[in-house]
C-alpha cells in the first residue's frame, strides 16, 4: 500500500482540516490550552510558580484538601468556605477586678458541615512576649473557654487552636454531660467547637462569638486574625499542603504542551533522517541500522529510562534528550525506509540522478518533501503519548520536585490517598487537563491522516 | 532447500547477535556504568568494620591492627563475590550468565518464600502477570479483528461512524483510565476493589479465591480494553480495507462468490501473516507485565516487580525480566520467520 499521496500546501490543509467537525473540536480545545499556557507563563513567572509549589508556608490560611466551591451546586449539603476575620470589636472588661481591653469576632455559620481548623495567626510588634486568653461563644449563649496562649514578640505565631488535646478532653466532658450519654462519633476540638446539642452529628448554625482577652493594659502592636479553615475553597481546590491545585493546573499546561510537542516532533524528525540514510545509501548503512533498530526492540524503554532519570536525578528537560536517543531507532524507522525505498524507484528521482543532483539535494528536495506530509499525522498522534509520559515520570518522582506539572498533582492525589478518602477533584482535575490534552491532539491528527493519506478517504 | 537454510542459519545468527547486543546494553544501564558495584562495595565494608567493632574477639586492639583485618576481611568478601575485578571485566561475566539463563540473586529484593534467586521471584510474579496482561492482550487482540472486520465490510455505516468518533479514546493510556475506573466504581459507587489480587484475608475455598481473583481483575482488564479496542479496531479496519481493494477480490466478486468465501478466502488469509506477527509479539510482550499498571492498581505481577527494582537499582532483576523478554521475543521472530519462509516464497527471496 502506497502511503504517499498528491502535493500539499498548508493552507490547503488547513482549509481542509476545518471541513471535520471533530478537527474543529480539536483546535479549540487546542487553542484555549494555548491561550492558558500563554496566560499562565506572564500571570506567574516561572520562578515564582515554584516558589508557591515548593511548600505550605504560603498558604496557611488555605484550608487541607478542600473541596473547589462549585461542588456546593451539586450537594444539597452545603460545605463550609473559610471564614476570615481580621476586624474585631474592641471594649474593656473586668477580669479579677483589673481592667482588661477584649477583641470579640461574631459570625454567622450557615453551612451543613464542620470546618476542618482553627488557627488564630497573631503577628506581634511588641518586645516581650504576651498571653492571650480566648473565649467561644456558641449560638446557644453556651461559652468555652479556649485556654491562654503565648505570643512571641516581634513575629507571627499560628495558635492552632484546634491542635489543643487539653481543649478536646474538656469538650468531650462537656458535650456528654450535655448529651447525657456518650456520642457515637469522635469529637475533636472543631467538632465540639461548632457541634449542635441534638445527638447528631451536624454544627449549631447561627452567630458565634470569639473573644481574645489579651493579658496585658493595651492592643498595641497586637495584630490578629481569625482563620476558619472550611471544606470548600476556590475554584480548584486545595491539596494535603494546602496549595491551590490551580497553580499546578495552569503551570502543567505549557510543560505538557511543550515537552509533548518537543518530544514527540524530535523523535520523528531523527526517525525520519535515520529511515532516508538507510533507505537511501542502503547495503551496509541499511544493513547496520536495520540491526540498531531491531536491538532497539529488546530494549526495555520505560525501565531504562526511569533508571537513568532516576540514577542521575535529572529534571524533565534535560530528560528529552534521552527519551530521543532511546525512540530514534524506534519502529517508524522501518515503515518510513519503506515509503524511501518506495519514492526511490519514481522515475524523477532518476532523472534527478541523471542530470548528476547530489545525495543530499535528491534527499531534501525530492525525498523529504514527499515523505514528510504522511508522517505529520503521527507526529500529533504521538504528541499524548509524551505528554502521559511526563505523568510516568512523577509517578516515580523523577524531575524537580517543585515543578508544578499534572503528572506531579495526580501522583499526589494517588499518594494520599484521594482514590480511598474520597478527593474526587483531586483526580478529577488534572485527569481533566490530561484528556483535554490529549484529546485535542488525537481528533487533529486523525482528521488530518484523512486529509494527508487520502487512501483511507477514498475507500 | 540449502538456500532457505542457509537464510535461517544467517537469520538466526543476526538475532541472536541482537540480542546479545541489548541484553550487555541493559547490564550497563542496570547497574549504571558500574556504579552499583561501588553502593555495593562501600556497603559490604561497611557492614565488615561495624562486624569488626562489635566483635568481642577483637575488642582491645590497637586502630591500626583492626584496621588490617577490616581490610583483608573486605577484600575476600571482595574476591568471593568477584568485585576485586574491574567492571569493565565483570560486565562480560554478566553477559555470559544472562546469555545462558544463569540469573543469579538479586542484591536486595526477596522471592514472597524469601529467596533472592532472581529465578525464583519471576517465577513468582509470571503467573500473576500473564493472568491479567495476556489476557488483556488476547482479548483485545480478538475484539479489534472481529471489530474491524465487520465495520470494513459496513465501511460508512453508524457503527463505523461511531468507531470513528470513539478513535481518540485511545490516545488516553490503560492505567490512566483505570484510575478513573476505580474513582467511579470504588470512590464512588464502592462496588469493585481498588487493587491487588484478592481480597483480604484472601477466600479459603477454590471456587471463593478464584471469584475474588476475577473480581480484581475486572477494573483493568476494562481500562486497557477501553484504551486499546478503539484504535486498534480502526487499524484493522483500514488494514481489511486496503486488503478488500485488491485485484483478486474485485475478481472474486465479479466471479460472483458468497460474500463470506470472500472474506475468508481472499481478504482474511492474505491479511493473516502480519496480523499473526503483530499477535505474537504483543502476547510475548505481555509477559514482561505493565509497569504503570501494575504499580497503581497494586497488581503483584512482574511490572511492579520491576518498578520496585527500579527504585532499588537491583540490576540483577532487570537484567533478568530484559534477558527471559529478549529470548522470548527472538525466539519467536525466529519461529515466525521459519513458518513464513516455508510457506511464503516472497519472503524468502526478500530476506
Amino acid at each position: 500500500m502506497s502511503r504517499l499521496g498528491g502535493e500539499y500546501t498548508l493552507k490547503g490543509i488547513l482549509r481542509e482540516l476545518v471541513g471535520y467537525k471533530s478537527a474543529v473540536v480539536g483546535l479549540i480545545i487546542l487553542a484555549a490550552l494555548l491561550f492558558i499556557s500563554i496566560y499562565t507563563v506572564i500571570a506567574i513567572p516561572y520562578s515564582e510558580a515554584k516558589e508557591l509549589w515548593k511548600g505550605s508556608e504560603p498558604w496557611l490560611k488555605n484550608p487541607k484538601n478542600a473541596a473547589p466551591i462549585w461542588v456546593n451546586l451539586f450537594s444539597r449539603k452545603k460545605l463550609p468556605s473559610t471564614i476570615i476575620l481580621s476586624n474585631g470589636e474592641v471594649y474593656t472588661i473586668k477580669e479579677r477586678g483589673r481592667e482588661r481591653v477584649a477583641v470579640t469576632y461574631t459570625f454567622n455559620y450557615k453551612y451543613d458541615d464542620f470546618p476542618t481548623e482553627m488557627i488564630l495567626f497573631v503577628t506581634s510588634n511588641r518586645s516581650s512576649r504576651v498571653y492571650l486568653k480566648l473565649y467561644w461563644t456558641k449560638p446557644d449563649g453556651d461559652e468555652i473557654y479556649l485556654g491562654k496562649y503565648r505570643v512571641k514578640p516581634s513575629t507571627t505565631t499560628p495558635i492552632y487552636i484546634t491542635n489543643n488535646i487539653m481543649l478536646e478532653d474538656e469538650l468531650n466532658r462537656r458535650i456528654i454531660k450535655k448529651l447525657g450519654k456518650k456520642p457515637e462519633f469522635a469529637i475533636t476540638v472543631i467538632r465540639g467547637l461548632f457541634l449542635a446539642y441534638t445527638g447528631k452529628l451536624e454544627p449549631m448554625k447561627g452567630k458565634y462569638t470569639f473573644t481574645i482577652v489579651p493579658q496585658a493594659k493595651d492592643l498595641s502592636g497586637l495584630d490578629m486574625e481569625l482563620v476558619i479553615h472550611g471544606k470548600v475553597h476556590g475554584l480548584t481546590g486545595t491539596d494535603h499542603l494546602r496549595r491551590p491545585l490551580s497553580i499546578a493546573l495552569m503551570w502543567g499546561t505549557p510543560i505538557a504542551l511543550v515537552f509533548g510537542v518537543t518530544a514527540s516532533t524530535l523523535i520523528a524528525f531523527t526517525q525520519l533522517a535515520i529511515a532516508t540514510i538507510s533507505g537511501w545509501f542502503g547495503g551496509k548503512t541499511d544493513f547496520v541500522i536495520q540491526r540498531i533498530t531491531e536491538v532497539y526492540m529488546i530494549l526495555p524503554f520505560l525501565p531504562i529510562l526511569l533508571m537513568i532519570s532516576l540514577f542521575y536525578r535529572i529534571n524533565i528537560w534535560s530528560l528529552l534528550p534521552i527519551i530521543v536517543a532511546l525512540s530514534i531507532f524506534g519502529t517508524a524507522v522501518k515503515t518510513n525506509r519503506a515509503l524511501v525505498m518506495e519514492i526511490k524507484t519514481y522515475p524523477y528521482i532518476e532523472a534527478a540522478r541523471a542530470y548528476g543532483a547530489s545525495n543530499l539535494r535528491i534527499i531534501f528536495l525530492y525525498i523529504l518533501p514527499k515523505i514528510i506530509p504522511p508522517i505529520v499525522p503521527s507526529i500529533i498522534l504521538s504528541v499524548p503519548d509524551y505528554v502521559f509520559l511526563e505523568a510516568i515520570l512523577a509517578f516515580f518522582g523523577i524531575g524537580d520536585p517543585t515543578l508544578p506539572t499534572w503528572g506531579k498533582l495526580l501522583h499526589d492525589a494517588l499518594e494520599n490517598g484521594a482514590l480511598y478518602k474520597g478527593y474526587y477533584y483531586w483526580v478529577i482535575e488534572p485527569s481533566l487537563m490530561l484528556v483535554l490534552a490529549s484529546v485535542a491532539f488525537a481528533l487533529i491528527g486523525l482528521a488530518l491522516d484523512k486529509i494527508v493519506n487520502p487512501r483511507l478517504r477514498e475507500l | 532447500m540449502l538456500r532457505t537454510l542457509k537464510f535461517l542459519l544467517k537469520r538466526a545468527l543476526s538475532l541472536f547477535l541482537t540480542l546479545v547486543i541489548a541484553v550487555y546494553i541493559t547490564i550497563l544501564i542496570a547497574n549504571a556504568g558500574g556504579y552499583v558495584d561501588e553502593i555495593m562495595k562501600s556497603e559490604i565494608r561497611m557492614n565488615i568494620a561495624i562486624a569488626v567493632a562489635n566483635n568481642p574477639a577483637y575488642s582491645g586492639l590497637p586502630a591500626s591492627q583492626l584496621e588490617k583485618i577490616i581490610e583483608t576481611q573486605t577484600q575476600s568478601a571482595f574476591k568471593r563475590l568477584g568485585l576485586d575485578k574491574p567492571f569493565f571485566i565483570r560486565s562480560f561475566y554478566y553477559l555470559r550468565d544472562a546469555l545462558t539463563l544463569d540469573l543469579g540473586r538479586a542484591y536486595y529484593m526477596t522471592s514472597d518464600s524469601g529467596s533472592r534467586r532472581v529465578k525464583l521471584i519471576i517465577l513468582e510474579r509470571l503467573p500473576q502477570t500473564i493472568l491479567l496482561f495476556t489476557t488483556a492482550t488476547v482479548l483485545i487482540f480478538f475484539i479489534n479483528m472481529m471489530g474491524g472486520l465487520y465495520l470494513s465490510r459496513r465501511y460508512g455505516s453508524k457503527p463505523d461512524k461511531l468507531l470513528l468518533t470513539l478513535a481518540p479514546l485511545s490516545s488516553i493510556p490503560g492505567w490512566f483510565y483505570l484510575i478513573l475506573l476505580i474513582l467511579i466504581f470504588y470512590t464512588w459507587l464502592h462496588v469493585l476493589p481498588p487493587g491487588g489480587l484478592v481480597d483480604y484475608p484472601p477466600p479459603p475455598d477454590k471456587l471463593g479465591y478464584f471469584l475474588s481473583v476475577l473480581k480484581h481483575m475486572i477494573l483493568p482488564l476494562s481500562a486497557w480494553i477501553i484504551s486499546y479496542t478503539p484504535i486498534g479496531i480502526y487499524s484493522m479496519r483500514n488494514f481489511f480495507l486496503i486488503f478488500s481493494t485488491e485485484d483478486y477480490v474485485e475478481v472474486a466478486k465479479a466471479k460472483g462468490l458468497p460474500s463470506r468465501q470472500i472474506e475468508y478466502k481472499y481478504i482474511l488469509r492474505p491479511a493473516l501473516p502480519p496480523i499473526i506477527t503483530s499477535f505474537a509479539l504483543s502476547v510475548i510482550a505481555s509477559w514482561t507485565g505493565a509497569i504503570i499498571t501494575e504499580t497503581v492498581y497494586g497488581w503483584p505481577g512482574l511490572g511492579y516487580t520491576i518498578a520496585v527494582a527500579i527504585g532499588l537499582f537491583d540490576a540483577p532483576v532487570i537484567v533478568g525480566v530484559t534477558v527471559m523478554y529478549a529470548y522470548l521475543l527472538v525466539v519467536t521472530v525466529f519461529i515466525l520467520d521459519l513458518v513464513y519462509g516455508l510457506i511464503d516464497p516472497r519472503i524468502r527471496v526478500g530476506g
